[in-house]
């Protein structure tokens, strides 16, 4: 949260020469509130502080536990990755919906290398990103090269990977759906910790001989680490957030979405900022299936099913336009977590979880009226 | 004037687009401190004669000289480069992004290294703040998106940033073709303080007055050729307008309604 404070100090610092001068008296002076106003991903941190009230009075007390928080973070994580990703992408000015497809099929690749070719975990590990890289070359590419709008092209990758995962899967298993035997693979490698299980484990039973975390009778902690999908997904939203405010190439993103060609006029070369984000997009679902195979001990043909509407839904809710040009990694990773929330959630409740569904159409529809609103009173548009 | 070599200088130049012939021999130069006013009508080919020279479009066929040497330009990106600065009269300026970033899309000013590099925002806030002063308007906020701008603030903006950016030629498509009154003059004064640094500049516009309140010469287009080359004292106002207009029948409807067009 420390970078919405930094970009709100952004501002121009009122220097003592400014306030004497005399103000254009048709320009509203930029209050705090404006400033603020002016964040995209507003929205989305008022919407995870509702959601977090609803459920401190609706939920048992136990969902807010360490244990609890642990809990929905989890698939908060796997899905925040993928949609700080496509927040990225969706400011840059594009789309993808082949992701959740793209999990699978790169779930695929990983589990093949290890499992039927038996090759080291690391070795696995870079052919996954490097396929995931040309697949999300090839969209940009068709995208870019073709002017047709990438809702359809990564659309019918949708269908493709998904396609092809079955009939690899089929192919690699002689006839199942299902490819098992992750876990015997990489017995043993110091490498999959950084993709797999908890992180931080030091200092977790450092908190619980200090009472100061949950422990069981024993004096072991209740939580033994932090899921390492956690930690991936706060560094990524970090970096995204970095990399779209303050450098030269998050201005470009910006550019790229707000108008293309305004952008390539003024020298931004647009279709190399497009292709890296579907590259970035492609990398960040094969993160998701290396983690989650890794976890699963298995990939199989549903890995990362609609993962895609999920991921846009996020990016959407953190206050990126559909349109492009404006928005926010750091929103998106708000709407990741409120995501979490409402599916770990409701079983904390009384509520009948396939109400799961029905809030989330809801969640982004309010997402849609309330970014549409704000966008318009901040930048003047009439 | 002609030991030194001008700024652009186009020979013949030809663009087809498929089997439409968009220019068809077009000659124009610009030397330094010099405006240049590109007149003629909707179709005359002022558009593709600007976007090539500014690297958007290659030519067909034709020679083009940038200060003496010939150029063949790949992007907008090389034509920056070589000093040819471009204001569209869509102003390539993007509505929901901040001033500062209009100003320096493309050319942020970078902090740090390698891949810690990060954009001035104190720098550039300060450098868009300034030059917007210079030409007479206070932006409070730079921080604040341009679609809360007026056209003719944009324009300013999008000129103050090729002038910031070392420009040798200034391209200025129609930049006063929606502005009002008091803006049109303020940009017209601009133009002229650009041309008294020894920039070369290319003005397009339809308003033959607004060309003969600061051109020194004026290239008048017609179906994708050059119709005539003239400076100042060559060629009065009516003329000029008639020129443009293809001749007759402007003349005739402007006897018509009174002398008025």
């Amino acid at each position: 949260m420390s970078s919405l404070e930094q970009q709100v100090d952004q501002a121009p610092p009122k220097t003592p020469s400014d306030a004497n001068k005399p103000s254009d008296e048709r320009i509203i002076h930029t209050s705090l509130i404006t400033r603020l106003m002016r964040r995209p991903e507003l929205g989305a941190l008022a919407g995870l502080i509702l959601v977090t009230i609803f459920f401190m009075i609706v939920g048992k007390s136990s969902m807010f536990t360490l244990a609890g928080i642990m809990n929905f973070l989890v698939p908060a994580s796997q899905l925040g990755i993928l949609a700080i990703a496509a927040s990225l992408l969706m400011i840059g000015g594009e789309f993808d919906l082949s992701v959740g497809s793209m999990i699978a099929f790169t779930g695929l690749i990983f589990a093949t290398a290890l499992v039927v070719f038996e090759l080291p975990l690391g070795v696995a590990i870079i052919i996954t990103f490097a396929a995931a890289a040309v697949m999300g070359a090839l969209n940009g590419q068709i995208v870019l090269k073709t002017g047709l709008p990438s809702f359809i092209v990564t659309l019918a990758f949708l269908f493709i990977f998904r396609g092809l995962t079955l009939v690899g899967l089929k192919a690699a298993t002689g006839g199942s759906t299902q490819l098992r035997g992750v876990k015997d693979a990489i017995e043993g490698s110091s490498l999959a910790e950084i993709f797999s299980g908890d992180a931080l484990e030091g200092l977790f039973a450092w908190l619980a001989q200090n009472d100061m975390i949950d422990t069981f009778k024993n004096g072991l902690p209740k939580v033994t680490g932090v899921p390492v999908e956690i930690l991936w997904f706060i560094a990524l939203a970090g970096v995204a957030t970095w990399l779209l405010v303050r450098t030269q190439f998050g201005n470009w993103i910006f550019a790229a979405g707000g108008d293309a060609n305004s952008a390539r006029n003024s020298g931004v070369p647009v279709n190399r900022v497009k292709t890296i984000l579907f590259i970035f997009t492609a990398c960040a679902a094969a993160l998701v299936a290396i983690i989650t195979v890794l976890d699963a001990g298995s990939t199989d043909a549903r890995r990362g099913f609609q993962k895609e509407f999920e991921a846009i839904i996020a990016a959407v809710i953190g206050g990126s336009l559909l349109t492009g040009g404006y928005g926010s990694a750091i929103g998106a990773f708000f709407g990741a977590i409120i995501f979490g929330m409402v599916l770990i959630g409701l079983a904390y409740t009384n509520i009948d979880q396939d109400w799961y569904l029905v809030f989330l159409g809801g969640m982004l529809l309010i997402a849609v009226l309330f970014n549409n609103f704000v966008r318009k009173r901040v930048t003047g548009e009439r | 004037m002609s030991n030194i070599s001008p700024l652009i200088e186009v020979n013949d130049l030809i663009k087809h687009y498929g089997l439409v012939i968009a220019l068809n021999g077009v000659s124009i130069t610009v030397n330094p401190g010099e405006v240049v006013c590109l007149l003629g009508d909707n179709g005359a080919g002022k558009s593709t004669l600007i976007k090539t020279l500014a690297g958007v479009h290659k030519p067909t066929d034709g020679e083009f000289n940038v200060e003496g040497n010939p150029v063949d330009f790949n992007s907008p990106r090389e034509a920056l480069d070589a000093g040819i600065a471009t204001v569209y009269q869509d102003l390539a300026m993007i509505p929901l992004m901040s001033i500062t970033r209009n100003f320096f899309m493309g050319r942020e000013p970078t902090k740090g290294v390698g891949p810690f590099k990060y954009i001035d925002f104190d720098h550039a806030d300060k450098v868009t703040r300034e030059e917007m002063l210079k030409i007479g308007i206070d932006i409070r906020d730079p921080q604040q998106a341009v679609g809360t701008l007026s056209g003719g603030e944009r324009q300013c903006v999008a000129i103050a940033r090729a002038v910031y950016f070392g420009a040798k030629v200034l391209i200025l498509d129609e930049p006063t073709s929606a502005l009002g009154v008091a803006q049109t003059s303020m940009v017209l004064k601009y133009i002229n303080q650009v041309r008294k640094k020894g920039l070369g500049v290319i003005f397009i516009t339809h308003n033959v007055r607004h060309a003969y309140a600061v051109g020194d010469r004026f290239t008048i287009l017609n179906r994708g050729a050059t119709l005539g080359t003239y400076s100042k004292d060559e060629i009065e106002i009516d003329a000029l307008q008639n020129l443009m207009a293809g001749g007759k029948e402007l003349q005739q409807l402007s006897d018509e309604l009174g002398g008025t067009i």
